[in-house]
């Protein structure tokens, strides 16, 4: 079954863990809302304020607790929709796969992450992170000296309050790439990679030490003569405390971290490094993406936190799922972008490659966007979409007929539970589950895919996409 | 529909010559089909753009129905659009156009 | 039938559903020109 020449290294994804950041306050400085809040006035900005989740809303929420791995996904069919309406009992921040902290624990982290001198809190605010978390905080300015960076800085709020606790300065006051708001963008992803990272280490160590970092978010690091130059990877590492590794990032949409897992694959198969992380910070601009859809339905702000992921490809550990280099697709220059023309090179094509049907993978790992925040905005069930589309193609295929289609998706697919946090969603938020489902539970194989939308940056009309095939150990 | 791209639309349609336009939609669903259908024909529903109050008068077509397939060569229809026809929902979406254009 | 003969095309596609390169494939087949292309992405 698993295939390998001699001499070749068997890769293998020994983890992955999510760090998810509940931001409500910060809301206000997503991309949506910016835009959406300056035309509606202080009416619109009150009801936004009503409607942000609690800490403990957002812990006890069903999706998140998948997502820390507490609950499978196969658990969220039992829960009515909306979601949030069914807190899960004794929900606990922490899961095996992942933590979710709160705002000012977050605060406390963007204050580590900055290396300039950009985040400023007020005096108050800053002495009740000191009581808290016993760490070094950035010094704190006063009120007077926060009030006169306000007028050229990003407001830092806290949930519920009116006036803002602090203040992310621009880092050049005529460079665009420097702007507070992209400074904060760039901080928020840089703190909540480097808490997803560190989990991983706390949890699995530091055998063998790690040797390189791909960073996959979506932020753009850089300056005026680079605004892309990149590397958070490395900037995320040095937070986390890592000082052995080197690391560069790859760009490629939400498809990134996928890209991203099959890379670090190829540098572990090849010899060259022993462990390679991927990761990835969140997406501050995602947030409150929905708001509009969320008010009228009247859910709350859902889209209210910063997830940041780290996946750990190693050398063959004789345990871990097996990353099917030989089984990887990639969305190429001449395949389309319609869905099914995305379906057949990115599913069926690498699958019958292997010689296998597409009833031979037991899960699919697709876009798991939460159907609970995309729908109320008109935008869909995306993971439905993803698992309608294999299933018309297994009806292609002639491995099933259209009325098995529901049973095909029943069986082979799940539902959505992913923050609609870009690069976050697409195909990785399933690896804890694969990873133990694959390991002592009774997954054989795991199909991940992800896809990028290129489009959106202009410079072409083409979609991107990347499939792996994760497999049990033989020897597990 | 986006307000920038609203305003895209109305420029385009107004500078060009507007009887020989057609637009034609892809949209996935009957809800996101009727919201573009509406904006396009009578302005926009939600008063929030340039379009608002604004009827372009195009006529809106969606690359499912019948009658738009009858125009397109066999081959590049299944190619680029194939299996869609069946994923996608097809009669509602056609439902959603019919009451567009009784209005 | 549609007649897309010689007439101009605003192609508003969704990634989800048909996007934009698609819906341009089957105009220029009948005859028409595109336009106005482009693809929502979670609209």
């Amino acid at each position: 079954m698993t295939t390998r020449r001699d001499g070749a290294i068997r890769p293998v994804v020994r983890s992955a863990r999510f760090a998810l950041a509940h931001v409500p306050g910060l809301v206000f400085a997503g991309s949506k809302p910016r835009r959406v809040l300056g035309a509606g006035g202080p009416e619109l900005r009150a009801e936004v304020r009503r409607n942000l989740r609690s800490y403990g809303s957002a812990v006890a929420y069903p999706p998140h607790q998948v997502l820390l791995g507490t609950i499978a996904p196969e658990a969220l069919r039992a829960i009515p929709r909306p979601w949030h309406q069914h807190p899960v009992a004794a929900a606990a921040a922490r899961g095996p796969t992942g933590s979710l902290i709160d705002e000012d624990t977050f605060y406390a982290w963007l204050a580590r992450a900055d290396t300039a001198n950009l985040v400023h809190f007020n005096e108050e605010f800053a002495a009740s992170l000191q009581d808290g978390s016993g760490g070094e905080i950035a010094p704190s300015s006063s009120g007077q000296m926060v009030g006169a960076m306000l007028e050229r800085g990003e407001p830092l709020y806290r949930s519920g309050e009116a006036a803002p606790i602090g203040v992310v300065i621009p880092a050049h006051d005529q460079d665009e790439a420097l702007s507070a708001a992209v400074m904060l963008e760039n901080l928020a992803a840089k703190a909540t990679g480097a808490l997803a990272l560190r989990r991983l280490l706390d949890d699995v160590g530091e055998e063998p030490p790690v040797e390189y970092l791909l960073g996959c978010g979506e932020e753009a690091v850089g300056d005026r003569y680079q605004r892309g130059g990149g590397n958070l990877a490395k900037a995320m590492g040095e937070l986390a405390g890592v000082r052995t590794a080197g690391g560069a990032d790859i760009k490629a949409f939400c498809a990134g971290p996928m890209h991203g897992m099959l890379v670090a694959g190829a540098l572990v198969a090849s010899g060259l490094y022993r462990r390679v992380i991927v990761v990835a910070g969140g997406s501050l601009a995602k947030l409150g993406m929905k708001i509009l859809g969320h008010l009228a339905a009247g859910f709350p702000i859902l889209e209210d936190v910063l997830a940041g992921v780290a996946i750990d490809v190693t050398e063959d550990d004789g345990r871990s799922p097996v990353l099917r280099l030989d089984s990887a697709a990639v969305h190429r220059i001449a395949d389309g972008l319609a869905p099914h023309q995305m379906a057949r090179a990115l599913t069926l094509a690498p699958l019958r490659a292997a010689g296998l049907r597409l009833g031979d993978v037991d899960r699919y790992a697709v876009e798991l966007h939460n159907p609970d925040i995309t729908e109320p905005a008109g935008a869909g069930d995306v993971p439905a979409g993803n698992y309608q589309m294999i299933a018309a193609l297994a009806v292609q295929g002639g491995e099933i007929g259209r009325s098995e289609m529901p049973a095909f998706v029943e069986a082979h697919g799940m539902l959505g539970y992913a923050p609609t946090q870009g690069h976050i969603a697409s195909a990785i938020p399933y690896l804890g589950h694969a990873v133990a489902g694959l390991t002592s539970g009774p997954l054989m194989r795991v199909q991940f895919v992800a896809k990028g939308s290129l489009f959106l940056g202009r410079m072409t009309s083409m979609g991107d996409g990347v499939s792996v095939l994760l497999e049990r150990h033989p020897e597990a | 529909m986006d307000l920038e791209e609203q305003g895209t639309i109305q420029r385009l349609v107004e500078s060009g010559e507007r009887d020989r336009m057609i637009v034609l939609l892809g949209t996935p669903n009957a809800a996101s089909t009727r919201m573009i259908a509406l904006t396009l024909t009578q302005g926009d529903p939600s008063y929030a753009g340039p379009l608002a109050g604004v009827p372009l008068g195009l006529p809106v077509y969606h690359i499912l129905e019948d009658d738009v397939k009858a125009a397109i060569s066999p081959d590049v229809y299944e190619q680029e659009i194939g299996p869609l026809e069946f994923v996608l929902d097809k009669p509602a979406i056609a439902d959603a156009l019919g009451a567009s254009r009784g209005r | 039938m549609v007649e897309f003969k010689d007439r101009l095309v605003l192609a508003l596609g969704e990634r989800d559903g048909v996007p934009a390169p698609a819906l341009a494939k089957c105009i220029e087949s009948a005859g028409g020109r595109v336009i106005y292309a482009a693809t929502q992405c979670f609209a």
